[in-house]
């Protein structure tokens, strides 16, 4: 019993991420690792919100944050998660080709978002001398955001090396279940800019 | 990989074999050893505060130096020792207790293991390289923002890593008890000791991410200019002590969780009965657990949250209280009719009883939150969590490592020096700390360096330090045995205990796939059962067949040295940027460890059936 | 006997706990030694815990007695298998259900307590004394709000009135403790300031200590609440109102050293009702019982003290060899002759 035979069926059972025993660990060992992320972004939350009137000498949030670039950013991003779903559901059909496209306008959605998220730093520092040192709440976004955009840097560097690794020999059992915790991770980072944009953005215009 | 090289012979295979090793039951053997010197290095720094506490006004050694060693215990002792010495016993006994051949995650495993001693070392480090932290274990801001000098960056940074390493292990033990049960192995058949395997490593997952954010914003305000904790720009010093203790009250039950299930076994085991109310042990656990959560602002009675979180805060603490009882009682009739033997695992855990039950009379003295007022920051609360934490958790790890000694290392520790070391570190224990609930009461804070003539403390204080000499001496007589052992005891059977549950199934040492075919369990205590029914071993669920097994690693140990490099690099690029050149180098190997494993198929071998019918699969010795 | 559950001690047997208890430790320091409102209410509160968790205690060492030595394997036992019980219901029940009431019997004085000692609402009544405390490394400073009186290190107080107080730090965190008197409470630094309040039932001097770790000499942050006479106290109020802090002293040594003083000193300390500075203030410091909260008032000490406080006070801001010797012995005779009033911390003994 050669490990080839075992990671390429002849037919690709439906859900191939959690096929193996390997997979199946991997899978909820995502899921509980989300769970830590979860809580690691709650304490973020938790100091953005402790801070988020402690701007100090800087501007006040509804004084510098404009909703439509944002708006922009979170439509990026909810359409990336969505590809990211069509590249699972290609994946689940066996149709590797189509799943590595989805997932490439996944990353490419990705990208934009991350440039949005640039212009809108070096915009605060420069237009507004708003700093990660200016103030606590300069701080506490900064890191809140960062935390946040960094994810969405990792994340795309993983897919992208998960595409380009297994771009000439296709699915197996192996790769399904790494693909798939990588799409789980992106809706994570959606769900978490959804908090972002709700708790960061809309309250710090309106409240 | 690791089966070419370990064709090699002699201590070089030998050390390269422990550096790769995926192997839970060498990786617990790793967390034992470092656990064991750190408890070790941990035991010295108490001596020392306590010899400068011996006598008033004593300048044995310096304030700035005294704090430097009450951080550096504190720190030692909690992340360093008991943290280890939890996973080299969850290690080594969890996956034999559910009919497992290894982890689910055998490189995690090692992976967890390697960050935690990077992150030691960091820390330790700062003894030689300009002074140790000295902002207590709680590192409060803005004493930890502000602490001159490079101390407190070690302590950041030692343990973000090592912290890394725990939650990785959680992880590990979450999906290992969750998918990797032998047939039959029901969640309501499992052990006391891997359910609360579980539960901790549910509290490692859910807490340490505050932890690491509280360390996150420490380290940025100390080497990156922002000002989480600078009130003069907004800054609030709370938020540190609300992370700390969403962190650090789960710790304590992730620390004293499976010791409790450790002494349910050993309760069970040793009175020759079924543990007394199985599923209210389970529930009581789960219980624990969930209100670890709920009671964190009990740390911060006097910090002035008022009186309306004061009081909720008290009465969920108090409510710990409840199934902490149902524990004790429970316990209590485990032994009630049974078969009692005195061995030196057994005495551990009979004398644990009466000293948990004091410190948690003082926890629940402590939940009273008015009361705080007099008892916070007190060597009454010196007392109590030396109480439950030495009396509940080094009592403990006492007991189960005599308990599991044969399984780890395949002899029983010697029984009569187990003996001898227990009595003086037991007297010795009381000693130190019975009165030191007095000292605090009369007036005497935590974290004094002396205290003045004539304010009543010198005598209690006297009688406290030469009790911490007796618990010297016991831990001396404990290594003693260890080394003993090793030398002049025989070999025993795989099951010398008369033992109830799956590990004592299998040889001891196991072979390293621990089951030649994986078993069939049929109830709680499934050893037992079979033995009831006068069978010898476990009845097998599947036919021998070949065993697939993961591949040994040496990428582990490489995340973890660029990671202990990136860690110097962060730490002085405060002085001169020069040093970012090592947080490159540093970063750079481990993520290019990180994108190797992930684009590097590792897919393990096979033990083949005709190996293991040979006798055993000598695959790896 | 004057706290809330004074006449139920009999009751309770209490009446021998406590006086076991209060054998502990040195009056004035110890918190079993209850000499104010708020450590009384909470020695009261510690007394019922006590009794509840002693009785607790007896019950499970009854059992753990009883089980040991009953069920010890004894010779010829080897084979003997003892019957598997899975559990008791009843039994569960019971010790599920005791200890939930035994935790409420529990809370409610807790919870009363809290609420007691978090009520500052006396503050804003008609003469209230209200007291800013302020805690630095590694010295305390008092502002009596509408009074403008500052001091250091010396906090005093009318006896049986309740004075409020809230509290700041400058720097890390501290907390002010006063055992024999009150509990404690933290003093933040930012706006994170909390109120207290301390009532002292008798005359007396009672040490006061910081329970947060603040640094070094986090250990050497005595201070001292003086409680006295409603009298004595106005008296004080009077006289430290009254303070004339360029006042010429009678010895020329002491004058020269007033010089050295002004010149060397005062850019930190300040004399009179000078708001806090970096630091404390020396008003009235010859009446002081202890230099920097530790060292006996003698000139010797206090030389010492200016010439090397790091030596004494680890870590503290004062600069050493700021001023040589003969300088310091000078200044220090201006110091010892800054008395600037009767009420001292003797008024306070003679009771």
């Amino acid at each position: 019993m050669s490990h080839d035979d075992v990671l390429n069926p002849k037919e690709m059972p439906h859900e191939p991420e959690k096929a193996t025993h390997e997979g199946q660990n991997k899978f909820l060992g995502f899921w509980f690792f989300l769970g830590g992320e979860t809580v690691l972004f709650a304490s973020l939350f938790g100091t953005y919100l402790a801070l988020n009137e402690s701007n100090a000498q800087d501007p006040t949030r509804s004084e510098m944050f404009g909703l439509e670039l944002v708006f922009i950013m979170t439509m990026l991003l909810l359409t990336s998660s969505l590809t990211s779903v069509y590249a699972m559901y290609h994946m689940k059909n066996n149709d590797f080709k189509k799943m590595q496209t989805w997932l490439a306008i996944t990353v490419f959605l990705g990208l934009g978002f991350l440039g949005f998220e640039i212009y809108e730093f070096t915009h605060y520092i420069h237009e507004y001398e708003f700093t990660f040192q200016s103030s606590a709440m300069g701080s506490a976004f900064y890191t809140l955001v960062g935390f946040h955009g960094g994810h969405v840097l990792f994340g795309l560097l993983w897919i992208t090396s998960l595409m380009l690794r297994n771009a000439k020999r296709g699915l197996n059992l192996y790769n399904a279940p790494k693909f798939y915790v990588a799409s789980l991770y992106w809706h994570f980072i959606d769900v978490v800019w959804v908090f972002i944009f709700t708790v960061v953005y809309l309250m710090g215009k309106v409240g | 990989m690791s089966t070419a090289l370990a064709q090699k012979r002699g201590l070089g295979a030998a050390i390269w074999d422990y550096l790769t090793t995926v192997d839970h039951k060498k990786i617990a053997q790793l967390y034992l050893v470092s656990g064991g010197i750190f408890f070790l290095i941990g035991g010295l720094e108490a001596m020392l505060i306590r010899i400068q506490l011996m006598q008033p006004n004593s300048d044995f050694i310096s304030a700035g130096l005294y704090n430097e060693m009450i951080t550096m215990h504190g720190t030692t002792m909690i992340f360093l020792a008991a943290m280890p010495l939890i996973f080299a016993l969850m290690n080594a006994v969890v996956p034999l207790q559910i009919g497992a051949r290894d982890v689910a995650f055998p490189f995690l495993n090692s992976l967890g293991f390697w960050l935690f001693l990077a992150g030691g070392l960091i820390l330790n480090c700062s003894w030689f390289l300009g002074g140790a932290p000295d902002a207590g274990w709680t590192a409060y801001a803005p004493l930890s923002a502000t602490s001159p000098g490079h101390g407190v960056d070690y302590y950041v940074i030692g343990l973000q890593i090592s912290g890394a390493g725990t939650l990785i292990g959680g992880i590990n033990f979450l999906v290992t008890i969750v998918n990797m049960r032998a047939p039959g192995m029901s969640y309501m058949r499992m052990p006391l000791f891997t359910w609360a395997s579980f539960v901790t490593s549910n509290l490692i997952l859910f807490a340490f991410p505050a932890l690491t954010v509280g360390l996150f914003l420490l380290m940025f305000d100390r080497m990156f200019g922002s000002a989480f904790f600078d009130v003069g720009l907004g800054g609030n010093a709370i938020i540190w002590e609300h992370l700390f203790w969403i962190f650090g009250h789960p710790e304590v039950y992730i620390l004293i969780l499976p010791v409790f299930g450790a002494f349910s076994d050993i309760f069970s085991t040793f009175s020759t009965k079924r543990l007394f109310g199985y599923s209210a042990m389970v529930f009581a656990t789960v219980l624990i657990g969930f209100l670890g959560f709920m009671v964190w602002a009990h740390h911060m009675f006097t910090t002035g949250l008022g009186p309306v979180a004061n009081s909720i805060f008290a009465v969920s603490t108090m409510a710990i209280a409840v199934p902490t009882g149902i524990k004790i009682f429970n316990w209590l009739f485990t032994m009630w009719g049974g078969k009692i033997r005195m061995t030196s695992a057994m005495l551990w855990s009979i004398a644990f009883i009466p000293t948990f039950t004091i410190g948690g009379m003082t926890g629940v003295m402590l939940a009273a939150a008015a009361a705080d007022y007099q008892y916070h920051d007190t060597y009454f609360v010196v007392a109590h969590f030396h109480y439950v934490i030495v009396g509940g958790v080094v009592f403990g790890f006492f007991a189960a490592l005599h308990y599991w000694w044969p399984k780890m290392f395949g002899k029983v520790l010697n029984e009569k020096l187990g003996k001898l070391a227990f009595w003086p570190f037991f007297i010795g224990f009381h000693l130190t700390f019975f009165i030191q609930h007095f000292l605090g009461l009369m007036g005497m804070p935590r974290r004094y360096w002396t205290y003045q003539e004539g304010q009543g403390l010198d005598l209690g204080n006297l009688i406290s330090t030469v009790g911490a000499f007796l618990m010297a001496i016991g831990t001396l007589i404990f290594v003693y045995n260890v080394i003993y052992t090793a030398m002049k005891e025989k070999k025993v059977s795989g099951d010398p205990w008369d033992g109830r549950t799956l590990e004592w199934s299998i040889p001891s040492p196991p072979p390293f796939y621990n089951f030649k075919q994986t078993p069939l369990v049929r109830g709680l205590d499934p050893l037992w059962i079979e033995k009831q029914d006068g069978k010898t071993g476990m009845t097998p669920a599947e036919p021998l067949g070949d065993i697939h097994m993961p591949n040994g690693s040496f990428l582990p140990f490489l995340m973890s040295l660029g990671l202990f490099i990136a860690g110097f690099g962060f730490i002085y690029q405060v002085d001169h940027k020069g040093w970012l050149a090592l947080v490159f180098i540093g970063m750079g190997i481990t993520l290019g460890s990180m994108l190797t494993r992930s684009l590097k198929d590792d897919l393990g071998y096979h033990v083949h059936k005709e190996e293991l019918e040979e006798g055993g699969g000598n695959h790896e010795s | 006997m004057k706290g809330w559950m004074g006449k139920f001690r009999m009751l309770f047997l209490f009446g021998a706990l406590s006086l076991i208890l209060s054998g502990c430790g040195v009056d004035n320091i110890s918190a079993l030694k209850p000499e104010g409102y708020g450590s009384e209410l909470l020695f009261d509160l510690m007394l019922i815990s006590i009794a509840i968790m002693l009785f607790v205690f007896v019950i499970v060492m009854a059992i753990y007695t009883f089980v040991i030595i009953r069920y010890r394997q004894k010779k010829g036992q080897e084979d003997y298998i003892p019957k598997q019980t899975e559990g008791n219901k009843a039994l569960e029940i019971i010790w599920t259900v005791i200890p939930i009431i035994l935790l409420l019997v529990l809370a409610v004085p807790t919870v009363q307590a809290t609420f007691d000692l978090a009520d500052n609402s006396g503050s804003e009544e008609e003469g209230a004394i209200n007291i800013e405390v302020t805690g630095n490394q590694y010295w305390w400073h008092f502002n009596y709000k509408g009074q403008e009186i500052s001091t250091s290190q010396d906090l005093y107080i009318p006896k049986d009135k309740r004075v409020h107080l809230t509290m700041k730090s400058t720097d890390v965190i501290h907390s002010f403790w006063v055992p024999s008197i009150a509990g404690k409470m933290d003093t933040n630094p930012g706006d994170n300031q909390n109120t207290m309040s301390l009532e002292a039932y008798e005359e007396g001097e009672y040490l006061g200590q910081c329970a947060e770790l603040c640094g070094p000499s986090h250990s050497l942050m005595d201070f001292r609440v003086i409680a006295v006479s409603q009298e004595e106290f106005d008296q004080w109020v009077e006289d430290m109102k009254n303070v004339d802090p360029e006042a010429q002293p009678e010895s020329d040594v002491a004058r020269e050293g007033q010089e050295l003083f002004n010149n060397n000193c005062m850019s930190c300390h300040a004399i009179g009702s000078a708001p806090a500075g970096v630091g404390p203030n020396m008003t009235n410091f010859a009446n002081r019982s202890k230099i920097a909260g530790i060292l006996d008032p003698t000139k010797e000490n206090l030389v010492d003290w200016i010439v090397h406080p790091d030596e004494i006070k680890p870590g503290n801001q004062m600069p050493s060899n700021l001023v040589n010797e003969d300088e310091a012995e000078k200044i220090a005779e201006y110091l010892l002759q800054l008395d600037h009033t009767d009420v001292t911390p003797e008024s306070a003994e003679q009771n």
